[in-house]
């Protein structure tokens, strides 16, 4: 009887000090990723870091900021409307009463009045209505240009596409130019922290990867993530 | 002397004793105290605001660091190679790691121009030894949220984890360490480390 107590404490003391294993990764097209990542990381430094670091030069910051502000602006309608479709009646109230305001006093969306008045954004998109509703993220998918993915995501992103401030307008033209200035300015807000990732870390593929299906988990439970994981990844290779 | 004075004196004096060793610290308190001292001085020093990544490194070190427990975040992100790692290379592996999150910290402090912590309600029994302290960096825009693991070391808390935007730093090192132990071993990536800590501080 005792040799079996010993053995079974002595087990018992070594999965209590056991350090985990880093949790498995659902990354069954890795090879593809990386390649992705690899040629966007190219058009990225040869294209849209030099487009976004010329607007931010010659781009006065209060312009940059209403810019910033008019995008964000539209976007909320749109999280407004999925927070509705999650049933989150408080949060959707926020958002809409957030673009009325910042719509009528803030001259259209330029200026952010609406924080200012305590009224928070809380961005969510039609990929964190399908994890809301239950459906798990899926494998890791990188897409060219647009970046980092879930097959959930993905699936979710042409609705969220559709809503974009170019339906405003017929025009070609304009159309183009709106979307191009969207993606600079969204770049030239992510330059400072592309620097910071740069610097720490070791693999920036899967360092990427696994921040952003972090966020993205996190994103779906609004920052109240449960400890255990929500769907099982298949077993690591 | 009386025994009155002699009995009070005696009370005064363990009471200063009492006063001396510190009421015990609450973990959220002790986040929102450092939180507060950070921000205050970035906000307020006109060499960090210009940008001397330097200054903001050495406040960090000076006003953070002798609150986390790098041993057991080094330790977690290691995982079970750490135990076969000879103590050298766990000194180093340690060293190098907290040069990284200094820089990481540091960095994530140059993006703050007007921005106040918020502390979340904390979620805790009064017994726990590991809690979560939940705090928002608000400013323009979404809040920034930026959580902490501590754990109760005597009369005090030591972080030992460390979540931004919904990204928990150990558990995030913990793959790039295992990847790169797998391949080039713990010394390869101590050398990786101390190289990317190198070029880093050049730029």
């Amino acid at each position: 009887m005792k040799p079996l107590i010993l053995a079974a404490s002595l087990a018992l003391a070594g999965v209590a000090h056991a350090q985990s294993d880093p949790k498995p990764v659902n990354d069954p097209f890795e090879g593809y990723n990386r390649a992705m990542f690899k040629f966007n990381e190219g058009l990225d430094a040869a294209l849209l870091t030099p487009l976004a670091k010329g607007y931010q030069a010659v781009v006065p910051e209060l312009a940059r900021t209403g810019v910033s502000n008019v995008f964000g602006n539209f976007g909320d309608v749109w999280s407004a409307l999925n927070q509705l479709l999650q049933a989150k009646g408080q949060a959707s109230a926020t958002m809409t009463f957030r673009v009325l305001t910042n719509t009528l006093f803030g001259i259209g969306g330029l200026f952010d009045v609406a924080s200012d008045l305590g009224m928070e954004r809380q961005s969510e998109d039609f990929g964190q209505t399908l994890g809301r509703w239950g459906a798990p993220p899926g494998p890791y998918v990188v897409w060219p240009l647009l970046g980092p993915s879930t097959l959930r995501d993905t699936i979710a992103r042409p609705l969220d596409l559709t809503w974009s401030p170019t339906i405003l307008t017929n025009d070609r033209a304009t159309q183009y130019s709106l979307t191009a200035l969207q993606l600079i300015d969204t770049r030239a807000s992510l330059l400072g922290a592309s620097r910071v990732v740069e610097g720490i870390a070791l693999d920036k593929y899967s360092f990427i990867r696994d921040a952003y299906l972090a966020r993205r988990r996190n994103q779906v439970y609004d920052g109240d993530p449960p400890e255990e994981p929500d769907d099982k990844p298949p077993p690591a290779r | 002397m009386s025994l009155k004075s002699v009995f009070a004196s005696l009370m005064f004096i363990a009471a200063a004793a009492a006063q001396a060793q510190g009421a015990p610290v609450a973990p959220d308190a002790l986040i929102r105290q450092v939180s507060t001292e950070v921000i205050d001085t970035v906000k307020s020093d006109k060499a960090i605001q210009a940008g001397d990544l330097s200054r903001i490194i050495a406040l960090v070190d000076a006003k953070v660091m002798p609150h986390v427990n790098f041993q057991r975040m080094t330790a977690s992100a290691v995982g079970r190679n750490w135990r076969s790692a000879t103590p050298e290379q766990q000194k180093k592996l340690q060293d190098e790691f907290k040069t990284l999150l200094v820089r990481t910290y540091a960095g994530a402090l140059t993006q703050v121009k007007d921005q106040t912590v918020q502390l979340k309600p904390l979620r805790a029994g009064a017994d726990d030894p590991e809690v979560v302290v939940r705090t928002e960096i608000k400013g323009r825009g979404e809040p920034i949220q930026l959580d902490y693991r501590l754990e109760k070391v005597g009369a005090g808390w030591k972080i030992y984890d460390v979540n931004v935007l919904g990204v928990w730093l150990v558990e995030q090192y913990k793959n790039q360490f295992a990847q790169d132990i797998g391949t080039i071993g713990i010394d390869g990536l101590i050398g990786k480390l101390a190289e990317r800590n190198r070029t880093a501080s050049k730029s």
